[in-house]
């Protein structure tokens, strides 16, 4: 028996591109003739548009057109919300791809100008003229809530976009109000900038003669694009063709379909010849979605005796300026869902209502409501325990899903498919060292100096999802997907998927379940994705869900051709298929192993079909859809340990810890990088980043020089561990990963820092945990 | 990040130079500043004249002071064993700019005409009684480091007017250190502090210390520098300095939203104490 491919931690086949600089994303793309887009960006968060002049820009040397939305007329229709959350009063207002009439964040597109030079199309955009008169402006998503607030959307009243709360209001005040202790706080989910390495870019081409539009562009989800673009251009679905080349991150900034790519389209049909667009990193941050948002007022009953008893929260979402592709569905299906966590809570309670701004439109960014909803949940037990006077770790245990295999029903509603969250809590704190650990950091509050440990037990839903499911909530799509398994017939193979990864080491993974499944060498697996006429149909790259999804899919479509190969070999060896055994690529009739077939001589003469068994048909390909029926839970324990200098506010993260279960791994290596990105992502959440704007709505964290992103030397090496808990309802048991370092990390930081602020009298800090507010807090907390 | 439009010479000697510059000119050496703010269009030059291949303004020249050409980069000003024998400040804040693709390409003179307030070598500069050497068209003329730096952005260097170099007095007798707060996201500083001790015995004899970042511009802190004059270093001598420093830079405090003014200016007191530790130590 050779080494199990499955399993075994092989180099990513897709970084030797990568980091020679050898991949070609949308921008590499040339092609003859293109024409430059660059777009004139409103610099108010609110403002009416009285009038644009472009005769300047116009006669500038190689500017070929500039158009307002006045130019599109109903060339392209709205950019359409694709998450209707039902009974929550949604109102979706319309998104123009250019402003019409006024402006609702700074960066919202006010015209383009089309140059055959990416300069001069920048400097033919500055001399466009628009005269706007300034409206009052509003950011806080709570704020812009209340009464009085400058009103965004005519036909969103109070700037309300939804309001979802659709949990047993009178059963959860009924607990709190017969609870032993309450505690509350309010939670600043801040604003964050996603910062894929990879700008956004698209670049569309229009053939007349065939009618049909070809466009290349940075997305999570080529599939969706098309239906998109399909919809507000008006072409045929058919004859639109997207393909993501090689994409650099997305992070969930890459799912939406923003106007960029609507209006290249737009602009390719209408002078017939290719047209461009590449977005700057400034670009990026003003008019790419942020994540999370949201203003949170959060609290938790409990028993005198330590247990949790509910849950409840209010959140005001902050949506930006208009509804993007996904976003209602962020801070209420993947976010209120959550409450319970990894813990017998029997009552959860959540309002959330989404409100419009003048900031950038937020959605989906990694994690998308499952950190914001871990995050309270964790805050809230380290509250209980202080309240309490009781260990925060002690609290954890004595409230925790006890271990199941197959299926545990919450309060929320879901059905969680496995866990054993005792083990990775239990593994966690024995590899920190729980215990020494309070007594090393009574030694040294002693000496004048404050550690703090933080210890965050979670479970999260992602592999999105049971596409039933996904249209009761709203989700306008399935959220199954297909694959085709190819080969040809020097037994090389093609793996055909409608997902879309983007960085995450898919197209390693994927190959290693094949291999697995069918006896191919990885190194003959080719994976192929991110083109819709290549590829099937599929919804694409995000929640975690490409290995569970597209794996599942994979793994069908592999045993079915091993099942058409098992009969093939058999009749080619005159043997019963009953009598077939199958090792390591290779079919032997049982009793006579020198008489084999291996699954390349089955390949070919399945293609060659000179000797096929009554009824096979030829050929060596099979697919499969795959539409999961539940979500997949992983899960795990957290901890960090920091100190903080208590003269400048400076936090020194000292140890990472994590503990996770995606069930069996495929590659542990790509296990641990997507483990280590997602820490470093979310723990970046707790101590430096965040979106600052000014009151008026400028985004006054614009570059990385003012927007903190977090650095290698920030982090100690992560200590990682795991615990095996294959999924019962998944062909091969394997659970998301992509999310969990972002959803675990956030909290576990956070309440390391505020443990060690403890001594000082620091109760509570908004993110992110700069200095500056570090040291502030202990200045106030001392007078 | 697509700037406008605009022409570019490359100058082979310092009277080339001036010769080429004109009214909308700048002078380019390493690019690490100047590039930045014309691809976000915050500048808009007509002309560059690149200064990096005039072979007379690079290097390091030790003659009982340092003379230090104005393209020669901060990491090789990190690296000089004269440099961190003279003004061992100096050396350790150039060492200390940015990450090391940007040591290799900005150039100390590039630094002090940008005068960014967050800048390291202007506050040893402004310490250690540095000279800038400058040549316009006019002819060439020197002035101290101090009234160097005028404001945020702001030089005593007229349009047009090239920095030669600067020249620096030695101070191998001298305790001297830079200690950096860096701003977690540009890694500029939040606060940083440069001191420069001659001790005599136990005592301090002189003591020059400059704090910028905190600042609009790197400044001199006469109240610092009387308190730890004459003194051993003691506690109290300390704890004065790291009082009097607050007032030193009252009148010329900066700051942004994420690091205001107030924390800015008592991080000065804790970064004061910490060079000296590192000077002394
Ligand atoms: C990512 C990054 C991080 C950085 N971090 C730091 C940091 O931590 N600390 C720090 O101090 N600096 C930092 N810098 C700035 C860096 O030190 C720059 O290199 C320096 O400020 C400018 O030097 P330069 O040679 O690149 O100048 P340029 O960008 O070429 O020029 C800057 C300005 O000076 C003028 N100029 C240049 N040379 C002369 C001359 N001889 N005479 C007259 N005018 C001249 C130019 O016309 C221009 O106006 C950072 C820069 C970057 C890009």
């Amino acid at each position: 028996m050779t080494t199990r491919i499955f399993g075994s931690g092989i180099k990513r086949r897709e970084d030797p591109r990568l980091i020679t600089g050898e991949a070609r994303y949308t921008d590499d793309i040339k092609l003859p003739g293109v024409l430059h887009m660059a777009v004139v960006r409103s610099p108010y968060a609110h403002a009416n548009i009285v009038s644009i002049d472009s005769s300047a820009a116009e006669a500038m040397d190689g500017v070929v057109a500039v158009y307002t939305s006045e130019d599109i007329g109903d060339g392209l229709a709205g950019l359409p919300t694709a998450w209707l959350i039902p009974d929550s009063d949604l109102k979706t207002p319309e998104h123009p791809a250019l402003a019409k009439g006024k402006a609702r964040y700074v960066g919202d597109g006010v015209a383009i100008v089309l140059a055959d030079d990416r300069y001069r199309a920048q400097d033919a955009a500055d001399a466009v003229v628009v005269e706007y008169e300034e409206l009052p402006a509003v950011i806080d998503p709570e704020e812009a809530a209340q009464d009085g607030a400058p009103l965004i959307h005519d036909d969103v009243e109070g700037n309300i976009a939804f309001r979802w709360a659709p949990f047993d209001k009178e059963a959860s005040d009924a607990v709190f109000a017969a609870a032993d202790v309450v505690v509350s706080e309010r939670i600043l989910q801040q604003r964050l900038l996603p910062t894929a390495m990879e700008p956004r870019a698209a670049m569309a081409q229009y053939n007349p003669a065939t009618q049909e539009l070809t466009l290349w562009c940075t997305s999570q989800n080529p599939h969706i694009h098309r239906f998109i673009i399909s919809a507000v251009t008006g072409l045929n679905e058919n004859k639109v063709r997207v393909i993501a080349p090689e994409v650099g991150g997305g992070f969930g900034s890459k799912i939406p379909c923003y106007p960029d790519e609507a209006l290249v389209s737009w602009a390719a049909i209408k002078l017939g010849v290719p047209v461009k667009w590449t977005e700057t990193r400034s670009e990026n941050y003003l008019i790419t979605i942020h994540g999370r948002d949201h203003v949170q007022h959060v609290e938790m009953a409990a028993s005198n005796d330590g247990k949790l008893l509910g849950v409840r929260a209010t959140v005001y979402a902050g949506m930006g300026g208009y509804l993007s592709t996904a976003a209602p569905g962020i801070p209420t299906i993947l976010h209120g869902l959550l409450y319970v966590g990894p813990y017998t809570i029997d009552s959860i309670y959540c309002e959330s209502i989404g409100v419009m701004t003048n900031g950038t439109p937020t959605d989906a960014y990694r994690g998308a409501g499952r950190p914001e909803a871990t995050f309270l949940l964790e805050r809230m037990v380290d509250n209980v325990a202080r309240a309490l006077d009781m260990d925060p770790v002690e609290l954890r245990r004595k409230n925790l899903i006890p271990a199941f295999e197959d299926g545990y029903d919450v309060a929320a509603g879901l059905t969680y498919d496995s866990g054993d969250y005792p083990a990775a809590f239990e593994k966690a704190l024995d590899m920190a060292g729980y215990s020494d650990f309070r007594q090393a950091q009574a030694d040294a509050q002693a000496q004048g100096r404050y550690l703090g440990i933080g210890v965050t037990a979670y479970t999260e839903m992602c592999g999105l999802g049971p596409s039933q499911v996904a249209g009761a909530v709203g989700f306008q799509g399935g959220l199954w997907e297909s694959a085709t398994v190819r080969v040809t017939p020097t037994g090389k193979v093609q793996a055909l998927i409608g997902a879309s990864p983007h960085g995450q080491g898919s197209e390693t993974t994927l190959a290693q379940i094949i291999s697995e499944e069918l006896g191919f060498p990885v190194e003959d697996i080719e994976v192929v994705h991110g083109d819709t006429t290549e590829t099937p149909m599929g919804w694409g790259t995000y929640g975690s869900r490409t290995t569970p999804v597209t794996g599942a899919a994979l793994a069908h479509a592999s045993r079915k051709l091993k099942e058409k190969a098992r009969v093939l070999a058999a009749h080619l060896m005159e043997a019963n298929v009953a009598d077939i055994e199958y090792a390591d690529g290779s079919f032997s009739v049982k009793g006579s192993p020198d008489q084999a077939q291996s699954i390349q001589d089955v390949a070919l003469m399945a293609h060659l079909a000179w000797n096929m068994p009554e009824g096979m048909d030829p050929g060596f390909e099979e697919s499969q859809f795959y539409d999961p029926p539940n979500f997949v839970y992983p899960f795990g324990t957290h901890i960090a340990i920091v100190e903080v200098d208590a003269e400048t506010g400076e936090i020194e993260l000292q140890r990472y810890i994590a503990v996770d279960d995606c069930g069996p791994q495929i590659n542990p290596e790509v296990v641990a990088g997507q483990i280590h990105g997602g820490v470093v992502q979310g723990a970046a959440q707790a101590l430096c980043e965040g979106v600052i704007y000014s009151d008026d709505g400028q985004l006054l964290t614009g570059t990385m020089q003012d927007y903190c992103m977090p650095k290698a030397d920030m982090f100690p090496n992560f200590e990682l561990g795991e615990t095996v808990t294959p999924s019962p309802h998944h062909p091969i048991g394997v659970k998301g990963v992509g999310e969990t370092g972002t959803i675990a990390s956030t909290p576990t930081v956070y309440n390391a820092v505020l443990d060690a602020l403890a001594p000082l009298g620091v109760k509570q800090i908004d993110m992110p945990l700069t200095s500056a507010k570090v040291w502030g807090a202990i200045q106030a907390a001392r007078s | 990040m697509w700037p406008n439009e605009f022409d570019y010479a490359r100058a082979g000697s310092v009277d080339e130079a001036l010769s080429l510059i004109g009214d909308e000119g700048k002078f380019l050496a390493g690019g690490h500043s100047l590039l930045p703010v014309m691809k976000l269009r915050l500048a808009a030059p007509e002309q560059l004249v690149d200064i990096g291949g005039i072979d007379s303004l690079r290097g390091i020249s030790a003659n009982g002071g340092l003379t230090i050409g104005a393209t020669t980069t901060h990491a090789e000003i990190a690296a000089s064993a004269d440099v961190q024998a003279m003004c061992a400040g100096l050396a350790s804040a150039c060492g200390q700019v940015g990450d090391q693709a940007v040591r290799n390409f900005g150039t100390i003179g590039g630094n002090i005409a940008h005068a960014d307030p967050a800048s390291d070598p202007p506050t040893v500069l402004v310490a250690c009684g540095a000279t800038i050497n400058i040549q316009g068209a006019d002819g060439s003329r020197s002035v101290s480091a101090q009234d160097f730096f005028v404001d945020l952005f702001e030089t005593d260097l007229e349009d047009g007017e090239l920095i030669t170099g600067l020249s620096l007095p030695n101070c191998s007798d001298c305790q001297c250190a830079y200690v950096k707060f860096p701003h977690p996201a540009s890694r500029y500083a939040i606060v940083g502090v440069a001191v420069c001790l001659k001790m005599d015995g136990g005592t301090c004899a002189q003591a020059d210390v400059a704090v910028g970042g905190a600042t609009v511009k790197a400044v001199k802190c006469a109240g610092a520098e009387a308190a730890l004059a004459g003194s051993t270093l003691d506690d109290a001598a300390i704890s004065a300095a790291a009082e009097a420093v607050k007032a030193d830079i009252g009148d010329w405090l900066a700051g942004d939203i994420a690091y205001p003014e107030s924390y800015r200016q008592q991080m000065a007191g804790v970064f004061l104490r910490r060079a000296i530790a590192a000077a002394t130590g």
